[in-house]
């Protein structure tokens, strides 16, 4: 249709204009946190992350040296004001009261009665010229100085050490991969009877998967929870009768723990599987049916039929599967929160940035951005590589 | 145990389980069962593949039952105990929801959000399937819209925490403010009211992308003579879009909405970490979580009231369903 005549030409800017206006509001908001992650508490407050590839102008404060060399009737300090502060950049304007930091231009002398003056240079060299000879603290001198445009890896530094996103980057990973795995193969065997084998009830149980596809999560906690509780304790209680009244400590035998990371696998899988089994099916069902009833007649038995001839050929559905059930987990909050245990050691990301960083670090930026992006680089790179999957299962788990 | 270690167990005891289960099940019913062989030969097999499909389904169905049908009934009995789960009180938790003031804020914001949000997005999604489909650079302007899917809702808000910033120098929607119309910070999630319009234009954010997915490929499958007929009897590009394309993709954007809908009654991550449910931004989900660990009875009400808003759906999913088969 691109040759019909007058629709290209004369919608062709506006439509260019408007799709570049959503794209910015769409990635701006992401690219702001990323920029912020690399600078640092001061640089982020005192300028926006849309200023941080320009120089900013900051105010610092610090003290002159107490050393005075006599000259004349009169006490000389000298030094840098860049190494008294510990900071980098072009001095602009100097003062000597925190309300006006910049009440001096640079280079001029400025007089701060009782006879001293103070001057200083653009690269940070400064004159006290005093009558006294100054004692045990230097002059406090206020200052603006250009900051060039600085990135630094520190915050990720911080949030992976000390703020401990390192440990909860594991324990999500460990969280993610069992509860994308184990659904898969599940649902598969299941989807291939409900697509390829007559049995009474099919329609129904097709229904019923479609009906729990909507059932609300948070119907699920509340029962599972406690059910959960009540098969520890059953298997503690199996494992050593006495353990209820003794503690024991080992994982496996006597110390099953209602909340723990078996738990948070059964419970995504659990979740997962009628998405599982919808995508599945729907797939498996436009399969060529020569392929299935050649194999039949060549002897190969149903359970050959699905592992040599269906699961090969549905590894598309199987692919889109694993990233949506991946890119679920990962992001999930809710479940971790009440199937994990409390604490540290088994805290997940999303758990750690909502509970933890934002309470103790709520107002520190940089540290906050840091944990964001550690915590959505995995499924920005599942995203990117493998779009064309996900895509295909969209479109098949809802268009028909 | 470390729980890595747990981990890689549990994946080669979760698969090989599968695995073992479906080959054992198969192989003991087709050799000891009902063996192919002999005078029943036939038979044998008839009901051999009578009873295959069971053996398939078992497992999937089985935690199908335990983890979401069961909990529908299970979260019910449990609603009408009260905090003690040995006191029955009937509907004394409904009762009690419906006389709280914050339950009915809860349920009106809930109200909003599945109003606005399906129609945001699906709105959001249908112009940018639109815009983006001929456009030489399209498909990376549709990976950038759609790029919000993979970040957590966690990671969405704490973005938008950072946008909506009290203060000039982080948010940008203040410096916007400070620059544009030169006036002092506000803190968008307290202004009464249009917050939960804030908060939904996260969700937006994120959905728009899934919407935009969908009904690009819808968009692609109208047949191209009806827009040609359209075009040769003069009719304008918009009303081509309205009255030509809108028509005969309305069965993807109902289910485009529907989906988002559903989805949008179970968020709770959100209002969890943006406002924690203050200043009049609660939901159903994050209502239910202050209940959590501490009052299940109440707890489960909660979340039985999202059962039964979401019921209607679920049937009408599955009468669609159903037609389909057919």
């Amino acid at each position: 249709m691109d040759n019909i005549a007058g629709t290209k030409s004369s919608l062709g800017w506006a439509v260019n204009i408007a799709v570049v206006a959503m794209v910015l509001l769409w990635i701006i908001p992401t690219v702001g946190l990323l920029v912020s992650s690399f600078r640092d508490r001061d640089a982020i407050s005192a300028s926006g992350w849309w200023l941080a590839p320009f120089a900013t102008e900051q105010s610092y404060r610090a003290r002159a040296g107490a050393e005075g060399v006599p000259d004349g009737d009169a006490f000389v300090v000298t030094g840098n004001i860049f190494d008294e502060a510990g900071a980098t950049g072009s001095l602009s304007a100097f003062g000597v009261r925190g309300r006006a930091p910049g009440e001096f231009p640079v280079g001029t002398v400025a007089d701060l009665g009782d006879g001293e003056t103070l001057t200083m240079q653009a690269n940070g060299d400064y004159e006290f010229r005093t009558p006294e000879e100054p004692d045990g603290r230097g002059q406090r001198i206020y200052f603006l100085a250009e900051t060039p445009p600085d990135f630094t890896l520190e915050n990720y530094d911080t949030v992976l050490g000390a703020g401990g996103m390192a440990q909860a980057f594991i324990n999500t990973l460990t969280v993610t991969i069992p509860a994308t795995i184990i659904p898969i193969l599940v649902a598969a065997f299941a989807a291939y009877a409900l697509a390829w084998m007559e049995f009474p009830l099919r329609g129904v149980l097709i229904a019923l998967v479609v009906g729990l596809l909507v059932v609300p999560l948070q119907l699920a906690l509340v029962p599972l929870l406690s059910f959960h509780t009540q098969t520890a304790s059953f298997l503690n209680w199996l494992f050593d009768p006495d353990a209820i009244f003794n503690e024991t400590s080992d994982l496996w035998v006597g110390d099953y723990e209602g909340r723990s990371f078996v738990g948070v696998w059964l419970a995504h899988t659990g979740f997962g599987l009628p998405l599982a089994i919808y995508l599945l099916r729907n797939y498996m069902v436009g399969l060529p049916r020569d392929i299935i009833e050649n194999a039949r007649v060549d002897g190969a038995t149903e359970f050959q039929i699905f592992t040599k001839v269906i699961l090969p050929l549905s590894f598309p559905a199987l692919a889109s599967f694993a990233i949506f059930q991946f890119l679920w987990t990962w992001n999930d909050l809710l479940v971790a929160k009440v199937f994990l245990p409390d604490g540290d050691a088994a805290m997940v990301m999303t758990r750690k940035i909502a509970d933890d960083l934002l309470g103790s670090r709520g107002g520190d930026w940089g540290i906050l951005a840091g944990a964001a992006f550690v915590s959505i680089a995995v499924p920005l790179l599942v995203f990117f590589t493998m779009q064309r999957y996900l895509v295909r299962g969209l479109l098949a788990g809802s268009v028909k | 145990m470390p729980p890595v270690l747990q981990g890689l167990i549990t994946i080669v005891l979760g698969v090989g389980g599968c695995v073992g289960y479906f080959y054992l099940s198969n192989l003991v019913l087709d050799r000891f069962i009902f063996p192919a062989k002999g005078p029943n030969a036939g038979r044998n097999i008839n009901r051999a593949n009578m009873v295959r499909p069971w053996l398939f389904i078992f497992p999937a169905f089985a935690a199908l039952g335990l983890y979401l049908a069961y909990p529908v009934v299970g979260s019910f009995i449990r609603s009408l105990y009260g905090r003690n789960p040995d006191e029955f009180v009937g509907l004394g938790n409904y009762m009690w929801l419906f006389s709280d003031g914050e339950f009915r804020q809860a349920v009106l914001n809930n109200i909003l959000w599945a109003i606005v949000v399906p129609a945001g997005a699906t709105f959001f999604g249908l112009i940018a399937a639109q815009l983006t489909d001929r456009l030489s650079w399209g498909n990376i302007a549709k990976s950038l819209i759609f790029m919000p899917m993979a970040i957590s809702f966690v990671g969405a808000s704490l973005i938008w925490k950072f946008v909506y910033a009290n203060d000039a120098d982080i948010g940008i929607v203040n410096a916007f403010r400070a620059w544009a119309f030169d006036a002092d910070p506000i803190d968008p999630m307290q202004i009464p009211f249009w917050n939960n319009f804030f908060l939904m234009f996260i969700l937006i954010w994120i959905q728009t992308g899934f919407a935009m997915v969908i009904l690009s490929a819808a968009l692609r499958g109208i047949p191209e003579e009806t827009v040609e007929a359209a075009i040769v009897d003069g009719a304008k590009p918009l009303d081509i879009f309205f009255k030509i394309k809108v028509p005969q993709i309305m069965p993807t954007i109902v289910v485009v909405w529907t989906t988002i809908t559903i989805l949008v009654l179970k968020i709770f991550d959100i209002v969890y970490t943006m406002t924690g449910g203050n200043f009049g931004t609660q939901i159903l989900p994050s209502y239910m979580f202050e209940f959590m660990f501490r009052d299940d009875g109440r707890a489960t009400a909660v979340a039985f009231v999202i059962m039964l808003i979401v019921t209607p759906v679920m049937v009408w999913n599955i009468i669609q369903a159903r037609k389909e088969m057919r």
